[in-house]
């Protein structure tokens, strides 16, 4: 099989091209890269006009799979994600049960095999059932595939027992990705601790319960020299104590969401539960932060944070719905209207956090467009508006804030493995 | 002091997204509203042929009964619906209950939940009027709407009167509508409580903080009384409830060393001898009973505009 | 909107009202019992001034009171405009007495229609009599009035303005045609 993607605008930061070029897939693999290619092929495409990129990495993404079937699947999960543009993600490990075992984590293995639409990468639990008392055993559940572990939805409170496992993680080089909450300080905060928790009556979460278990996260790290990263960083402060850190040189990486960038607090105003995400929606102060952090290189990547809820679960009291938005279909469209739009990243530096740096941090050989690499490519056109609709989303949970927003930034077609695994409407 | 403009809206969610013009139409209509009461039929058939569903997730006595008096005043048909706590994982959603009051052609839902947001989740899936008579910590709008109306009509207007707000501001919908109405019709709002009863970042929203009630009296038109409620707010901050009283509690004493004709005000129902004396709560500046009275003519200027309103927010 | 004719002026207004004043004393063989109502707008200056007018002939003071019949309207959820609630001011108790309840013009019947049924939540009044200053037919219940200063035929696409000084800063009735 081989298909031929002609005049396509390639943006391959891996690789410094920025250019107008052809490529040429053979089964599974990036065969050539050049301009003009003319040969023989089973399927050519038309990219003219269109942006050329690799299929993006998403490093978290929550599947739900196995135990909350009902929210998504391996399947739609992954069926979304091709949808999205994204053709590897890493899997949270906060599924019932939790990536705890070698036992669990074959489950899963077994569950990819079958269903699963694109790459998916495990990520294993730092402590068993997440519960933050007792360590996992990393070098089996490395040994099992795991490639990296978190307790995500959840930060280890006990200092002593999160060193040990840094410097475990240190030891069996596997990176240790970090949601950075005190819970104490959060208290049960369900939106952004200021005048917005004032005004709507909802108890707030300050920036402290982030930013001061980043800075502890950090330092860990610094003493049992693991590589951390960061997950959702959200508020201004977060931003500048990883600058600092990177500057100081400790082997920290961070990612930011989709929504921290383009929603801010004060759209809370209406009590919308898919805008209850923890960490919680924060100031414009902090956006503008977040998107200086991502253009001078604080910032490594862009996650979905992708964590689907039923309607039970959220169109129910504000205080009383879970925590969490959807967002594999829509990151790639929030992030070109949100930062390519407004100039603030070029498309080689969106590139770079989409898809080559996650790849990068998780060790993954992804992110590219270079000859020889696995086919996972993205075609993306970004002249027409597009509105997001309910109807389309493909995730089993629907819980998406964007829906009826308008974006540009439109995925045309996905292809995965050298196959073309979605097309756009516009071209079906 | 006769307002033209109209009431488009068909919901009462809170008084933030009021503007003055409204606040003060629903002010107005309630002053014309007063005088059926004081009839020898206190009856008018405005809401004729209209349900009015009272829907209490949490128990209310007072809140309730002024909502029915004030319907049946208006010759709506009203049924009252004790809905206790919902749990989330059985039981009927709120929306569920919603829906299904539509269906049964009910005109307008009052709702009362424990929950901030609880109307305006409502509001959004239901066509018919919803009035918020209390959510969580957020907004009791028609009690602050009572409040501004007997302040009005002791004093004859709201613009450049100090009001100060004493009690757990924290935890209070009443604190909140009273700052947004207050505010908005030109008052100055002084909130006193201590520290960790103030909300984060009130003074943004036009309100001043003072922890010290001597202090905050000192030019104060009224001052709004809050119950306290002494398991849930006052733990930790106090050791016991006398000690709260001796600080914050608003006695006869305190009250000599102020303006002559301070009004004093207090939501109900009374806690005596925790955050008011009995000599105040039963003295000559407090309209504590006026409210109740008012309380009627303002639900009923309140349930005739949202049924002629249209506009869902 | 255009303005066809002018049926009253200033003069002809106040002569209507001493007419009217005139009839109501004749026909009540005096004043005793007597109040006046007036509605909501016009109808209450009118009812202020025909007070003034029956003070003159009788040298007697008739209470006066105020009566908004916006919550007793049968039109509240046809009409698209936002009726603004006033108040009614009623400061005497009707029962047993004969009310002149007054409106500046008499159209369809049912403003009276309402205006009686708010009275009647009042009390028992004697006798109720209606006074207008315009009657331009077209009713719609079966009401007339005892009192009339004009009769004016009109066709329905006509409105007929009642401007007072109180209000419109002006004394006249005209006839305004619709386009």
């Amino acid at each position: 099989m081989k298909i031929l993607i002609k005049n396509g605008h390639i943006v391959d930061p891996a690789n410094k091209i920025d250019d107008i070029r052809d490529i040429l897939i053979e089964n599974d693999k990036i065969s050539q890269v050049a301009k003009a290619i003319d040969t023989k092929s089973d399927k050519i495409i038309d990219a003219k006009d269109k942006i050329v990129i690799p299929g993006l990495v998403d490093m978290h993404v929550h599947l739900r799979e196995p135990g909350r079937e009902d929210e998504e699947t391996v399947f739609s999960g992954t069926k979304a994600a091709l949808k999205g543009g994204i053709t590897s993600v890493l899997a949270m490990p906060n599924t019932e049960p939790a990536m705890d075992s070698v036992e669990n984590i074959k489950k899963l293995k077994d569950i990819i095999n079958k269903t699963a639409q694109a790459n998916v990468f495990i990520c294993g639990a730092i402590t068993i059932g997440r519960s933050g008392k007792e360590l996992t055993d990393i070098s089996q559940l490395k040994k099992e595939g795991a490639i990296a572990i978190t307790d995500d939805g959840a930060s280890v409170d006990d200092e002593i027992l999160f060193l040990k496992q840094l410097k475990n993680s240190a030891q069996e080089k596997i990176l240790v990705i970090c949601h950075s909450e005190d819970k104490l300080l959060s208290n049960n905060g369900v939106v952004n601790l200021g005048v917005i928790s004032t005004i709507l009556g909802l108890r707030g979460s300050p920036k402290e319960a982030e930013y001061k278990r980043v800075e502890r996260d950090i330092n860990l790290a610094e003493k049992a020299g693991a590589a951390v990263h960061i997950a959702h960083v959200s508020c201004k402060e977060s931003v500048g104590i990883i600058a600092q850190a990177k500057k100081k040189g400790i082997s920290v990486s961070c990612e930011t969401a989709t929504h921290y960038f383009s929603l801010d607090e004060e759209l809370l105003m209406g009590y919308d539960t898919n805008l209850k995400i923890n960490p919680p929606l924060r100031t414009k102060s902090d956006i503008a932060a977040i998107k200086q952090g991502l253009k001078d290189g604080t910032i490594d990547c862009i996650a979905s944070d992708h964590a689907p809820h039923t309607q039970n679960e959220k169109e129910i009291e504000f205080d009383r719905a879970e925590f969490g938005k959807i967002g594999l279909e829509s990151s790639l469209a929030v992030s070109v209207t949100e930062l390519i739009k407004t100039k603030i990243l070029t498309w080689t530096q969106l590139v770079e956090k989409l898809c080559l740096n996650p790849a990068r941090i998780l060790q993954i050989d992804k992110g590219t467009l270079g000859e020889g690499k696995d086919a996972d490519i993205t075609i993306v056109s970004t002249d027409k508006e597009f509105i997001i609709r309910r109807e389309e989303i493909l995730s089993k949970s629907k819980n998406s804030p964007f829906i009826g927003k308008k974006f540009t930034g439109k995925v045309e077609y996905t292809i995965f493995a050298g196959k073309i695994a979605y097309v756009g409407a516009n071209y079906r | 002091m006769k307002n033209m403009s109209s009431w488009t809206k068909k919901d009462l969610l809170g008084l933030y997204e009021l503007n003055k013009e409204e606040i003060e139409l629903i002010l107005d209509t309630a002053d014309s509203f007063k005088e059926i009461s004081t009839r020898e039929i206190k009856k008018v058939p405005a809401l004729r042929g209209k349900t009015v569903v009272n829907l209490f997730y949490e128990p209310s006595t007072r809140t309730r009964v002024s909502f029915e008096v004030a319907a049946k005043r208006l010759s709506a048909d009203v049924i009252n619906i004790a809905a206790q706590e919902s749990s989330v994982k059985k039981g009927e959603t709120i929306i569920d209950t919603g829906t299904n009051i539509q269906a049964l052609k009910a005109d307008i839902i009052v709702i009362r939940h424990d929950s901030s947001g609880a109307a305006a989740m409502l509001s959004r899936h239901v066509n018919i009027s919803v009035v918020n008579a209390g959510d969580g910590w957020h907004e009791h709008p028609t009690q602050a709407l009572l409040d501004i109306f007997t302040l009005r009509e002791k004093i004859g207007k709201i613009k450049g009167l100090h009001v100060v707000i004493v009690g757990d501001i924290s935890h209070s919908r009443v604190a909140r509508s009273n700052i947004w109405g207050l505010t908005k019709l030109g008052a100055k709002v002084t909130v006193c409580a201590p520290p960790m009863l103030i909300p984060e970042e009130i003074e943004k929203t036009g309100a001043q903080v003072c922890h010290d009630i001597d202090e905050a009296l000192k030019s104060a038109d009224a001052v709004n009384v809050l119950r306290m409620q002494f398991e849930r707010d006052l733990k930790g901050a106090f050791p016991n409830q006398h000690e709260y009283f001796k600080k914050f509690g608003i006695t006869k004493e305190r009250l000599e060393k102020v303006k002559k004709g301070i009004i004093v005000m207090h939501p109900g129902p009374l806690n005596r001898g925790i955050e008011i004396s009995s000599e105040v709560a039963d003295g000559a500046n407090s309209v504590i009973l006026e409210q109740v009275t008012n309380g009627i003519a303002v639900r009923m200027a309140v349930l005739f505009l949202v049924s002629q309103g249209k506009e869902k927010p | 909107m255009k303005e066809k004719a002018k049926i009253l002026d200033k003069v002809g207004i106040e002569r209507a009202l001493m007419r009217i004043a005139h009839e109501i004393i004749e026909s009540n063989k005096g004043t005793q019992d007597l109040c006046i109502v007036g509605i909501r707008t016009r109808g209450a200056f009118l009812a202020e001034r025909l007070a003034s007018c029956i003070e003159k002939i009788d040298n007697n003071k008739v209470p006066v009171g105020i009566l908004d019949i916006t919550l007793y309207r049968d039109d509240l959820s046809l009409i698209s405009e936002q009726p603004v609630v006033h108040k009614t001011q009623i400061g005497f108790d009707i029962s047993d007495k004969k009310i002149i309840l007054v409106d500046d013009v008499l159209y369809t019947g049912r403003t009276v229609r309402a205006a009686i049924d708010a009275l009647m939540d009042f009390g028992r009044p004697k006798e109720i009599q209606l006074a207008v200053l315009v009657d331009r037919g077209h009713r719609e219940l079966p009401i007339r009035a005892d009192f009339a200063g004009k009769n004016i035929p009109t066709s329905k696409n006509e409105i007929i303005e009642v401007r007072l000084q109180e209000e419109d800063k002006i004394d006249e009735v005209v006839i305004v045609e619709r386009d």
